[in-house]
């Protein structure tokens, strides 16, 4: 226990130690009032909640999570600081840990950032607020899962170009896996129950309840078993690759 | 205690370490030597956890590595090849990181990072970057960090690349400092700081054991080992000295003019060759009873493998 958080603590300080965490966290908000004031259209819909802001995150997290998470391993094994780690007396289980919880740490901060946009939409109009807190919470959720993509992606790799990339792809993968554009792939020859599993990965359907602050348990299982699962990949990836 | 035993590594079809046996105890300061790529690297990293063997057995104070890695790497230092470390924080956040990670904590942390940040002569970086250092202060931050917990197994992959001859020599004295009952395993591909620290030698070539024996005994496979070279000030009748007794032959350097005479099985024969001197009048101006060389001899063990194979 006290491994992850020595680890997460120096992961954490490293982001704020390199512009990564402020650019990051400058973007993430320049890009979500833009998302949510001229294509959201908050003001125009007359309704006091912030449906148009958390609906755009799975598409900003597309992009901006990757860019996050594409250096953790990759640039370890590139500076060779992987070899300093693993031989320290610390399991890869945690190492693999205190990073996700690190970089999620950040995304916590530039969510919690977007704040002023609640306390506007609390001067306009009389919200809920209970559906606020939920849809925040499942977006950071929601993140979560994007995270542990990009992190895996990142242990699969040394160059931080290609773990992003690759991220991405994957990712948007997750994303669409709902619509027509993954599933026309398995119409052809796959059966219903095959393309309703496809379906059901995708992090739209999952995000859209969440958005409007339901937290349903199967919306929230579905993202703690993902984060879990691609976790628990990037760890077995690093206790075999470590060392290439 | 480190027991290695039959320990093979495979990168595919090539063969990095090729069946190594060996043991190395408390109070050994070992040199590891061989050319690029003959497997040392490989061999401290199986030693230290970081890979596992593709065959054969590493136990250290009786433990398995493979199956008590944990425990066993709480009991090593390590500095690795070219001295990672994290760039972007600072030497003092660096080593604290280093510090908790090996269970340090309180005023024994307090107490053991001021000590190696004494004992490296880091003060003046503390608070720079890693990234920022030169090559010699980053090697000393990983000396620095590979120490901090006081292990009883060192294993330094190359300390001193990179390091002026003053960083060298602190180096090794460093290693020298360590208490006596400490187990060294140094990597490195200069001759000399194995005569100047190791009381082991060990030679590896195309990953598997050439040499195992201590510096002295290397110097002796040396063809210079204990004979005797002169120069004369000015022509003179050498030929006698080859007559002598226990000399096996003589050599003369055309362009210097340097005479080296070879002992028979390393016996020494200064005192028969300053007696011939001193008999003859010679006008001997220098004259000195060579070592050994041992780039001669790394070069003789780690090519003839090379031809065999």
């Amino acid at each position: 226990m006290r491994n992850i958080w020595i680890i997460a603590r120096r992961e954490f300080s490293s982001f704020f130690a390199t512009p990564v965490a402020y650019v990051f966290i400058a973007i993430f908000l320049v890009l979500s009032g833009i998302f949510t004031f001229f294509i959201g259209n908050l003001f125009e819909r007359g309704q006091a909640d912030m449906l148009p802001f958390f609906n755009f995150h799975p598409w900003l997290y597309l992009f901006l999570v990757p860019a996050i998470a594409m250096r953790t391993w990759a640039e370890e094994r590139k500076s060779g600081t992987i070899e300093l780690l693993m031989t320290m007396p610390v399991s890869i289980g945690e190492a693999v840990l205190g990073k996700f919880l690190a970089a999620w740490a950040v995304l916590a901060l530039a969510l919690a950032l977007t704040f002023p946009l609640w306390l506007t939409v609390t001067y306009l109009g009389a919200p809920d607020h209970g559906i606020i807190i939920a849809a925040y919470l499942g977006s950071w959720l929601m993140a979560g899962a994007f995270l542990a993509i990009s992190m895996c992606m990142s242990a699969l790799t040394k160059n931080q170009v290609v773990a992003f990339i690759l991220a991405i792809v994957v990712c948007f993968l997750f994303v669409v896996s709902g619509s027509n554009i993954v599933l026309d792939a398995f119409q052809m020859w796959a059966g219903n129950a095959v393309i309703d599993t496809v379906a059901s990965f995708s992090f739209l359907s999952h995000f859209e309840s969440m958005a409007k602050g339901v937290l349903a348990m199967n919306d929230v299982g579905y993202f703690v078993i993902a984060i879990g699962v691609w976790l628990y990949a990037s760890l077995i990836i690093i206790e075999q690759k470590k060392a290439d | 205690m480190i027991s290695v035993q039959n320990l093979s590594k495979y990168f595919d079809q090539f063969k990095a370490v090729d069946d190594l046996t060996f043991d190395i105890g408390p109070g050994d300061i070992v040199g590891f030597l061989g050319p690029n790529g003959a497997g040392k690297s490989t061999t401290m990293k199986m030693l230290t956890g970081f890979l596992a063997p593709s065959s054969g057995n590493i136990e250290i104070n009786g433990q398995n590595v493979a199956e008590h890695s944990k425990a066993i790497q709480q009991q090593i230092g390590y500095l690795p090849e070219g001295a990672p470390a994290y760039g972007d924080m600072t030497v003092y956040q660096f080593l604290h990181f280093i510090a908790d990670i090996r269970k340090l904590r309180g005023k024994e942390k307090q107490a053991r990072v001021a000590a190696v940040t004494d004992r490296l002569e880091l003060h003046s970086v503390l608070n720079r970057p890693v990234e920022n250092l030169s090559k010699g202060f980053k090697r000393r931050v990983g000396l620095a960090q590979a120490i901090i917990h006081d292990p009883a197994i060192l294993i330094l992959d190359e300390p001193t690349d990179g390091l002026d001859p003053n960083q060298k020599h602190q180096v090794r004295e460093l290693i020298q400092g360590l208490s006596e009952d400490k187990t060294v395993i140094i990597s490195t591909h200069i001759l000399e700081e194995v005569a100047a620290v190791c009381n082991r030698v060990m030679i590896i070539a195309k990953g598997a054991l050439q040499f195992d024996d201590t510096p002295g005994a290397l110097q002796q496979r040396s063809r210079f080992y204990q004979s005797v070279s002169l120069t004369l000030s000015y022509a003179a009748d050498i030929s006698g000295l080859a007559e002598l007794d226990g000399v096996a032959d003589m050599e003369v350097d055309r362009k210097t003019g340097r005479v080296t005479l070879f002992p028979e099985s390393g016996q020494p024969i200064l005192p028969q060759v300053t007696e011939h001197i001193q008999l003859r009048r010679l006008p001997v101006e220098d004259l000195h009873v060579e070592q050994g060389r041992l780039d001669d001899v790394f070069r003789e063990i780690t090519t003839q493998q090379e031809v065999r194979g």
